[in-house]
């Protein structure tokens, strides 16, 4: 997924002989369209009619629930250490790959990806396996330090840092890349140090891929389950939301309404990515477009 | 001279982000890895093979490929159809349904999973129509439905070797994307002066669409099923709350799961090394594919 998106400016309009019939289309597009409807839209759309079924003031009954609230507290701690982080792994790994040439750098890049072929909760047991108290690896760094990562806010912060690693860094080195290195070496030319060439040349033309990678990053941030959920499922103490949606779902032995409620927050930040998203995606296509038409 | 100095020295901070990089990756995602590989590597073989000759464990490989198969294979012709409408047909609603595509990666699993339990379940608008319409056959097997942790009674189906229906649904919803994105650069790519040409020798629309542009679109066909296969495998949140705790219809990462809440850390590591090995060659596979089919392209 890059931040040009997928689809061409103009569409697929092609000459006659080169496409189906019109009648063709017609059917494939309506076939396309319901078979989205019923196999994407409708979960979505259940999430909400579920939450407000039994009325506005059962869903807000939910919403301000302390225990709701802490679950929301946690995510954003979570996401807000989690986001930077990467954001910072992936300004840096994007710029020494896309500025320089190494040995090793196709490596980097395939291991960049290592998180996301790995299932999330096997993420979480390496981490037990590292850090639990009883017989982890770096147990007794842990009680020198006196120090808790599993089942404790270190370990859910851990376990998310790992699961939305490489989304910044897979963002920017395409982009990058496709920019080459002249603008900087110009700068550089013209008498720049390292860091007026970054914050000067380079950021103004990857802000638009920075805030993509951001958002995607932040996303799977605050729904992230698997992993969490295996280094702190015995911890009675605080959940994210996600793991704070499994603890009602399997409470809820009358009404889904709470479940439902909770779940339709991330709904709605699951809804706003997809929007700020796409505007992204027109935002660089337009720019591009313009960039072209500049040259010319 | 070489370019490799001049431009060491004419950017600056090789170093400082290299160094960076290298240390942030190694703590965050290698170290972990590794400490997972190495009590894989020390187990030895008694205990891959005790674990793996539980019938849970088994019940559980069988239950996790299959379902992901199936639901990979089914998005194929569903990304397909999908990709083609978007990339070579104009219509209203054509950007809204590109970003819909992405609903799976930005909906938290969990929620995907809680929604896809009651869609599908006994309450559920599609769930309602199998059930009061009678077509609760054994042979259908909802027993991925069904058997999910829901407050009502549990009618038990017998499991004629086919896999949970529940399991492959909800992983259709989470892999579909996959094959979308893989499919539309491709297609997208796809000049109309081949497809022209056929037409203009005569080949009718059919003819051209499987003689002209299938032959182009088959490796990303291939790559997208594999990325959607990998993946479902591997999925866990979507679909935790559609399987439950029944046995018969759990999958992989839920026995990871479950060994692990008891502790039982090296049996969990026999599950959850053999998992990334399956995932490790499917990629390798893509990768290969992938290589062999760019390879073609430059002769």
């Amino acid at each position: 997924m890059a931040a040009t998106g997928n689809l061409t400016r103009g569409g697929g309009a092609r000459s006659g002989i080169a496409t189906e019939p019109w009648w063709v289309r017609a059917i494939l597009i309506t076939l396309a369209v319901v078979v989205l409807g019923v196999l994407l839209v409708l979960p979505l759309v259940t999430i909400f009619v579920e939450a407000f079924r039994e009325g506005w003031a059962a869903y807000k009954e939910q919403i301000i629930a302390p225990e709701t609230w802490s679950a929301i507290k946690l995510t954003l701690i979570t996401a807000l250490i989690a986001v930077p982080l990467n954001l910072v792994f992936g300004i840096a790994a994007a710029w020494a790959v896309t500025k320089f040439n190494f040995w090793g750098k196709s490596i980097l890049v395939t291991l960049i990806d290592l998180p996301f072929s790995v299932s999330p909760v096997a993420a979480g047991l390496a981490l037990v396996i590292l850090f639990n108290l009883q017989n982890g690896y770096l147990a007794p760094v842990l009680k020198w330090l006196d120090l808790k990562v599993i089942f404790s806010l270190p370990g859910m912060v851990l376990a998310t840092v790992f699961i939305t690693f490489p989304f910044v860094a897979r963002e920017l080195i395409p982009l990058m890349q496709s920019q080459g290195t002249e603008e900087e070496e110009a700068a550089h030319v013209l008498g720049a140090n390292g860091w007026q060439m970054f914050w000067r040349v380079t950021l103004p033309n990857i802000k638009w891929g920075v805030l993509y990678g951001v958002i995607l990053c932040n996303a799977r941030a605050m729904g992230e389950f698997g992993a969490v959920y295996a280094v702190s499922s015995n911890f009675e103490g605080q959940k994210t939301l996600p793991l704070y949606i499994e603890r009602v779902y399997y409470a809820s032995w009358v009404s889904l309404v709470p479940v439902f409620a909770v779940a339709s927050l991330l709904g709605v930040l699951a809804l706003i990515t997809l929007v700020v998203k796409t505007w992204l995606e027109w935002k660089t296509q337009r720019e591009m477009a313009e960039g072209s038409k500049a040259v010319h | 001279m070489s370019s490799l100095a001049v431009q060491r020295r004419v950017i600056p901070g090789f170093s400082l982000s290299l160094g960076f990089a290298v240390t942030y990756l190694s703590l965050v995602v290698l170290v972990p890895l590794a400490a997972l590989v190495i009590k894989g590597a020390g187990l030895g073989w008694g205990e891959f093979a005790r674990t793996m000759g539980q019938q849970q464990v088994q019940s559980a490989f069988y239950t996790s490929l299959l379902s992901a198969f199936l639901a990979a294979l089914i998005n194929v012709p569903v990304g397909l159809l999908i990709a083609w409408v978007l990339v070579r047909y104009r219509f209203v609603g054509r950007r809204v349904m590109d970003a819909i595509i992405d609903l799976p990666f930005a909906l938290p699993t969990a929620v995907a999973g809680i929604s896809l339990a009651f869609l599908y379940g006994p309450n559920g608008w599609i769930g309602k129509i199998f059930t009061e319409s009678g077509w609760s056959y054994p042979w259908l097997v909802w027993a991925g439905f069904e058997k999910s942790a829901w407050p009502l009674e549990l009618r038990w189906f017998n499991q004629i070797g086919l896999a949970p229906l529940g399991v492959t649904v909800a992983l259709t919803f989470v892999s579909l994307p996959f094959v979308v994105r893989t499919l539309q650069p491709v297609l997208e790519d796809l000049g109309a002066e081949h497809e022209e040409a056929a037409a203009s020798l005569g080949a009718n629309r059919i003819q051209t669409i499987w003689r002209v542009v299938l032959p182009e679109i088959w490796p990303a066909l291939i790559t997208g099923f594999a990325l959607a296969f990998a993946r479902g495998i591997g999925e866990y949140g979507s679909v935790l709350f559609i399987t439950g705790n029944q046995p018969e219809t759990q999958i992989v990462p839920h026995v990871i799961f479950q060994r692990l809440e008891r502790f039982e850390i090296a049996e969990s590591t026999v599950v959850a090394t053999i998992l990334m090995v399956v995932s490790f060659v499917l990629l390798l596979g893509i990768n290969l594919l992938q290589r062999r089919v760019a390879q073609r392209g430059q002769r």
